[in-house]
């Protein structure tokens, strides 16, 4: 259809089709006041501030919902528009309190704005006001139902975006209220995103109540440092402090939401563990001292290492949520002073195929791209709480009429609706896989033992006959101990069907990581190191002598939190690059440098889709930390070594820019293992990762702590499927001790049926866990 | 003729004689010289001298930290950080008003939305140490609370015109 010649204010304007009267003056910059519509949620049309006057029409139209019609006139600023616009203001502010002063929205509030540019001076109501009682809906938002003008964004944000009726409207007219349907927290891992739709201060952010006002605020652009898809944000500071974040519109991305990870995670910047000055061990005692000693010191340790034993007695270990030129910086000092042992995969533990990875993990596409496709196959993934936005796209993606199928580990239940789903236990996983693959390639060798079922026959009919369909991996997949078989699996469905591959990996910037070499066996061009050097595992297991490690917290953040323990109680010297103090660090660590994170250093971010994302430190350097970018400079400098001049991160990211060009190799030719029963495993664990334990800035954000407790239920406890229970003899009030790998743990049993039997789930990444070593493997129960 | 009138003024000491006269007035007039400090002269309600928070009648600091003071401030002397007090309501944990860069020109006064920052009649006040040129929270209510019923007074005085 072509396009519709309006006018709009006396101007002529194109219009698309069936768009609204407000989207057409919102691109022609004509503003028209709005308090309920959105461009990102569906038309309500229930504030009537949006009145304008058109041609034709006896009464005043709500923009919001008029589509457009060819010769249209509509005058926004009429006297009959601006009337009717006061009077709907009138009638807002009725019941609207007068508390501006004690608002945290006061100062960013499009009620104050608006009733001050389309407002009267006073109100012919002199009646009492009512009130509404207040909500506790969790220990992110703050509520003031008092203030609500029942625009119902919010109510619209759960129904359509976040795919959860967390609120609602109760009552009609007067008695109109927006309440939570249940009355306990929000569980939606997006559900800050309502408190920057509320256009009044009806809901507000809990942690940042009270604490700063609009006009105090310096809002600098950032890049969030928890998801793979380098979700643009503001961060706002005051006084060179980090006083909230919001979002930041991007519509290839995140449009104009953040997860309340990205959101909340400011509040872990300013703890008391925080590292504020270098430190050193003295004679088994920390010690504060200056960044010259501390950083002589660290060379004549790393030296001494090196002269005593050989180079190859130091391994390096950094966080995948470092920046591109930090992992470019370390591997460069690395393998200047000999050693190649250097990752950033630390919860992966299957490297067999990394020699035929592309330059970085795949991902065909773009983000924005994943709405376009008609089937989705989801490989080992609780998507929502990995990557909150890329589920957001996957759900938009559904109500096109996407067909989304899971193959897990555990039967999630994700915010949007999927097509079919195959569970099986970790160590039955592959077979999941494997029976698709199989009925794609009957003639393939390796399968011969795998046995096809049904659902295997759906979802490859699926992936085979529609035209433009993917398989997304999640972290659960890329953690497995099988994962590289998973990747060969995959890609052998992946070839077969035509469909394109994503890998959702875990961390801001694994892709810079890979593009970077901080991976044992390429350098930053991605060109093949002679001599390999270790993989974040084996640098465990096979113990160094020395360890450097950028922003690691070994007990948490590594796949085998034992062996890490292990390696590190036997290395003579271990140097810690860190942001936040760490207990197990503090017993095995010589050297704690303190590093600044994101909001106060500059550098890079390379999405999954391979998007380089550089921004800015925006806050002062809190006590004597400093850029890890520079501490590694200066490291450089310290060892004699050439080529670490650089003044600023756009130098380092120049020289890796200038060096690199995307390798087109494609995925895992492995050798095909075969594919077979495992008779020996009986019961296995499956370690994931809860909600907000992933980094360390979000383990030390407090509000988030308790939002996880809310969304994810008891935390230590062993969930198995009641058909395990049976078999296994257990019931749901004793405490059962599960044993793996030597460690023992005793833990109280929750039924769940989410979880496939032979299955325990039990999750990682939290202190007390640590103890069971791997994430996944084999586990028994021993009463 | 001019000329002559010139001369007997001249040396008559004509204009001396006037500016004696004008000295002789004044002498016998009565004094208005104020023995400050123990008389002063009367003062307006609207007069700007030192700060003061004040409080409710049931003792309720006024103050909800909504920082407009802060922000109207043309001389940036005001500081505020708020927090949520134990009760959940909105309070400052610090209210500082820098003396030396207060020009007393009365917008804090005028912005406040609940009548808790004023600026009182005293003007005479001094200090010995530099920091007391910061006049924190405490300071402000203690001189709230000092002085409330001139305040309180003043304030219904001046309350046609508001």
């Amino acid at each position: 259809m072509s396009d519709i010649d309006i006018e709009i204010d006396g101007k002529l304007l194109k219009a698309k089709p069936n768009s609204m009267v407000i989207q057409v003056a919102d691109e022609a910059g004509i503003y028209i006041p709005r308090f309920c519509y959105h461009k990102h949620l569906p038309v309500a049309a229930n504030c009537r501030m949006c009145l304008v006057e058109m041609d034709k029409s006896p009464k005043a139209v709500p923009a919001c919902a008029t589509p457009v019609m060819s010769g249209m006139k509509i005058w926004t600023r009429s006297p009959k528009a601006l009337a009717a616009q006061k009077a709907v203001m009138e009638f807002l502010l009725i019941n609207h309190p007068l508390d501006c002063p004690i608002c945290d929205q006061g100062g960013e509030c499009e009620l104050q704005d608006l009733s001050m540019g389309y407002g009267a001076a006073n109100s012919y109501f002199t009646y009492g006001k009512r009130a509404v009682a207040d909500q506790d809906i969790g220990p992110l938002i703050e509520t003031e139902m008092t203030r609500c003008i029942q625009c119902t964004r919010c109510v619209r944000f759960g129904d359509e975006i976040a795919g959860l009726r967390e609120l609602g409207a109760i009552g009609r007219g007067e008695h109109m209220e927006i309440s939570t349907y249940v009355t306990h927290a929000i569980k939606s891992e997006v559900s800050g995103n309502i408190i920057d739709l509320c256009p009044v201060g009806a809901l507000t952010s809990k942690p940042f109540r009270f604490t700063a006002r609009a006009w105090e605020l310096k809002q600098s652009p950032s890049i969030a440092p928890h998801d793979c898809l380098g979700t643009h944000i503001n961060v706002h500071t005051r006084a060179g402090k980090v006083m909230r974040v919001v979002p930041r519109e991007n519509k290839a991305l995140n449009e104009t939401w953040i997860a309340d990870r990205e959101r909340y995670s400011y509040l872990g910047l300013y703890q008391a563990d925080r590292v504020t000055k270098p430190l050193i061990r003295v004679h088994d005692h920390w010690q504060e001292t200056d960044w010259q000693t501390a950083l002589n010191y660290t060379v004549e340790g790393l030296q001494q290492v090196i002269s005593q034993q050989t180079a190859d007695q130091m391994g390096a270990l950094v966080s995948p949520n470092a920046t591109t030129e930090e992992f470019f910086l370390l591997q460069k000092l690395w393998r200047q002073l000999g050693s190649s042992h250097i990752d950033h995969r630390l919860r992966q533990i299957d490297f067999s195929d990394q020699d035929s990875f592309p330059v970085f993990p795949q991902f065909d596409g773009s983000i924005a791209d994943l709405e376009n496709y008609s089937t989705i196959l989801l490989v080992g993934s609780n998507i929502q709480k990995e990557q909150p936005l890329i589920a957001l796209r996957l759900r938009k993606a559904v109500l096109k009429g996407t067909n989304i199928f899971a193959v897990n580990m555990m039967d999630y239940a994700f915010n949007f609706k999927i097509a079919g789903k195959k569970i099986a236990a970790p160590h039955e996983f592959i077979f999941t896989l494997a029976g698709i693959a199989k009925v794609l390639l009957p003639e393939q060798a390796d399968l011969a033992e795998v046995s096809v079922s049904e659902e295997d026959r759906v979802i490859a009919e699926r992936l085979r006959a529609r035209e433009k369909s993917i398989i997304l991996l999640g972290a659960l997949a890329l953690n497995h101990p099988q994962a590289a078989l998973i990747r060969w699996l995959v890609h052998q469905i992946a070839k077969a069907t035509e469909c394109a591959l994503g890998l959702l990996t875990e961390g801001s910037n694994a892709a810079g990581a890979w593009l970077a070499g901080a991976i044992p066996h390429r350098t930053a061009v991605g060109e093949k190191v002679k001599l390999g050097g270790l993989d974040a595992q084996s640098m465990w297991k096979q113990a160094r002598q020395a360890y450097l490690l950028v922003n690691v917290e070994p007990d948490l953040d590594c796949a085998n939190a034992v062996v890490a323990k292990q390696a590190l109680a036997q290395a003579k010297f271990v140097v810690s690059l860190s942001v936040f103090k760490n207990p197990l660090l503090d017993c095995h660590a010589d050297v704690i440098l303190p590093i600044a994170p994101f909001t106060e250093t500059a550098g890079t971010f390379v999405n999954v889709a391979g998007q380089w994302q550089s921004f800015k430190g925006v806050a002062q350097p809190y006590g004597e930390s400093r850029p890890a970018w520079k501490v590694l400079c200066v490291l450089g400098h310290l060892f004699h070594l050439p080529g670490f001049d650089y003044a600023s991160t756009e130098e380092v990211l120049q020289e890796l820019k200038l060096s690199l060009q995307r390798n087109a190799t494609t995925l895992p030719e492995v050798p095909g293992a075969i594919i077979q029963k495992n008779g020996v495993m009986k019961l296995s664990r499956l370690g994931e990762i809860p909600l907000y334990a992933g980094d360390s800035l979000v383990r030390r954000a407090h509000a988030l702590q308790s939002t996880q407790a809310i969304i994810e239920g008891e935390l230590l406890a062993v969930r198995m499927n009641p058909q395990t229970a049976r078999e296994l003899k257990v019931t749901s009030e004793e405490k059962i001790k599960v044993r793996q790998q030597g460690g023992e743990l005793s833990l109280p049993v929750i039924f769940d049926k989410r979880v496939p039997p032979r299955a325990l789930s039990i999750f990682g990444g939290l202190a007390a866990t640590t103890e069971l070593g791997e994430l996944f493997g084999a586990i028994e129960v021993i009463k | 003729m001019r000329r002559l009138f010139r001369y007997i003024k001249d040396f008559s000491l004509w204009d001396l004689l006037v500016g004696l006269g004008l000295t002789g007035r004044y002498f016998f007039k009565r004094k208005i010289t104020i023995q400050y400090p123990e008389e002063k002269t009367p003062m307006s309600p609207r007069f700007r001298g030192i700060h003061a928070l004040r409080r409710y009648p049931n003792g309720e600091e006024r103050c909800i930290a909504c920082k407009l003071c802060e922000a109207v401030c043309p001389a940036l002397a005001i500081t505020i950080e708020a927090e949520p007090r134990e009760d959940g309501s909105r309070r400052t944990s610090l209210y500082e008003i820098d003396l030396f860069k207060c020009v007393y020109c009365g917008f804090c006064e005028e912005a406040c939305p609940v009548d808790a920052i004023v600026l009182t009649r005293n003007h005479d006040y001094h200090f010995e140490n530099r920091v007391e040129k910061t006049l924190t929270k405490e300071k402000l209510l203690m001189l709230g609370d000092k002085y409330e019923k001139q305040i309180a007074a003043d304030r219904e005085e001046d309350k046609g015109f508001r």
